[in-house]
């Protein structure tokens, strides 16, 4: 195995541990009994923050490769955005299985009367789609275009999961403020980036 | 270069099992910590108050465990998060302390806390509290019946509401040095709602005397309205004519109204009020009309349109 290899191999799993990580202080602290008085609300509001987190984080490989020229990252991007649907989907598990107990009722009128919530779900739906073709084999399928398509998805979730933080809060707006910053440098970034350069402008000019 | 290079294959096929495990997990760390084992803190340390009455009114149902009472506030002066109070309000003084009656009253005063604590009997009140947030408790207050503190002001016939307000001092409330609300905190009661014998200026709790990030050392409880209305370390009461502005409302309107009579019909617009979770336990259950006071404060607001008097 090459050097370049090994150190690849080694920065997977230090990504992957740092993914698990969240959710095993969720259980730790539920050992030891440090989720507090309100412990399904606690562990919803972790479980949306870390969503948000990897969701932001999948993001920055592209714009760190549009700033930078790093492209290093990229190679861990895929598996950031599957632990941001993890946490996502566990937000959601919660929130239906847990918090409301499968009351429907309940829940589908949530979804259609409470704007952060349907903004929430949204979210999520949108993810599905990028977390069940995040397969190499997707790609092919897909063709690389159109699979790069669709996964431009995720800024667009990620605008709606920002949204629904803010949209949650009663008055203590820091932390959403800092995820929408953040987000906006990220899509302004890739927004700057997605313009040709300047040799592709004109071989498309000549094109024409 | 292959995927398997980055990606171990053995863990490719494994995604919906790992969320399986994951949904696994977090209800049983639901479980787990509803179940809560025993904790140390959970006995008041603060000096017994002496002379505790037992009040009319308490409930029967399971008291929430002091430790829970006292690390679950929402408490902005101390910092937003639910366990930002405990965590920083320590260092806060509630000796010595004065509180100013003044307004529409024939004996407007400034009253030392002790003194103020001689007024009236100092009773136990076990009641429910309802937060706004769709959370409730079940909590055993010890204080004195306002009520009864207003008839010995005296108020004049000009008195129709009653106006509270909450120290003002960023150096000992570190949540103050941030806008997230206007400062000090402000809130109101009808004059009727703040003489019924329900209404309590609350001194302690769990027989002790009452820890800072309760609202030490003197706090509004008004058990039929949504927690927000219950004022913490309150300075001054006013009596004035008009409704006078109050914190949340002012915050936002919409949302948060003056009278914020706990209500399962009229929904917050973000969430349903239908609901509410007890605190420590895991289904939610039905809100009450009133918190389930309805029979000792109903004809309050006969004739209200409560949807618009939210």
């Amino acid at each position: 195995m090459s050097a370049a290899t090994s150190w690849r191999r080694r920065t997977w799993v230090a990504v992957f541990v740092a993914g698990c990580l969240p959710a095993a202080l969720i259980g730790f602290d539920a050992l030891r009994g440090g989720l507090g008085a309100n412990p399904i609300a606690e562990i919803l509001n972790r479980l949306g923050f870390w969503a948000l987190t990897f969701l932001l984080a999948s993001l920055a490989p592209t714009a760190l490769k549009i700033a930078l020229g790093w492209t290093e990252l990229a190679r861990y991007r895929r598996m950031v955005g599957l632990f941001a649907f993890f946490y996502a989907f566990l937000h959601f598990a919660t929130y239906l299985g847990v918090d409301q107990f499968f009351d429907w009722g309940a829940i589908g009128a949530d979804i259609v009367k409470r704007k952060f919530i349907t903004i929430g779900f949204l979210a999520f739906l949108l993810l599905v789609p990028l977390a069940v073709t995040s397969t190499g084999r997707w790609v092919r399928r897909l063709g690389f275009a159109r699979w790069k398509r669709l996964h431009r998805l995720s800024y667009f979730a990620a605008l709606c999961g920002v949204v629904h933080f803010v949209w949650r809060v009663k008055a203590d707006l820091r932390q959403p403020l800092v995820f929408a910053a953040i987000l906006a440098v990220l899509l302004l970034v890739r927004l700057v980036g997605a313009r040709p350069s300047p040799e592709r402008r004109r071989a498309l000019a000549q094109a024409d | 270069m292959k995927d398997d290079v980055v990606t171990p294959r053995v863990l490719y096929f494994r995604r919906r099992e790992f969320l399986a495990l994951g949904a696994g997990s977090v209800v049983t760390a639901a479980g787990l910590s509803l179940a809560r084992p025993a904790r140390a803190a959970d006995e008041p340390s603060l000096p017994l108050l002496p002379n505790v009455k037992k009040g009319p009114f308490a409930t029967d149902e399971a008291q929430t465990p002091y430790t829970d009472v006292t690390h679950y506030n929402n408490y902005y002066e101390f910092g937003t998060g639910k366990g930002d109070p405990a965590a920083s309000a320590g260092a806060f003084p509630p000796r010595p302390w004065k509180v100013t009656f003044d307004g529409e009253i024939g004996k407007p005063q400034t009253v030392e806390i002790d003194e103020l604590m001689k007024w009236a009997p100092i009773e136990e009140r076990i009641y429910r509290m309802r937060c706004v947030e769709a959370w409730s408790m079940v909590i055993p207050w010890v204080g004195m019946p306002l009520g009864e503190i207003i008839r010995r002001l005296e108020p004049t016939p000009k008195a129709k509401y009653v106006a509270f307000t909450g120290l003002f001092d960023p150096q000992k409330m570190p949540g103050q040095r941030l806008g997230v609300l206007a400062w000090p905190y402000v809130e109101g009661l009808r004059l009727d709602e703040a003489t019924h014998p329900l209404t309590l200026l609350a001194v302690g709790l769990y027989g002790h005397v009452l820890p800072n990030q309760n609202g030490a050392p003197l706090r509004l409880v008004v058990p039929w309205k949504y927690g927000f209305k219950g004022i913490k370390a309150i300075t001054k009461v006013r009596f004035v004519e008009k409704q006078p502005p109050t914190t949340w409302s002012r915050m936002a309107s919409d949302e948060y109204g003056f009278y914020a009579n706990v209500n399962p019909e009229v929904d917050h617009p973000r969430w349903s009020q239908a609901r509410e979770r007890r605190i420590g336990e895991f289904f939610k259950r039905k809100t009450l009309l009133f918190n389930g006071y309805a029979d000792q404060v109903a004809q309050l607001y006969a004739g209200m349109d409560l949807k618009k008097f939210y």
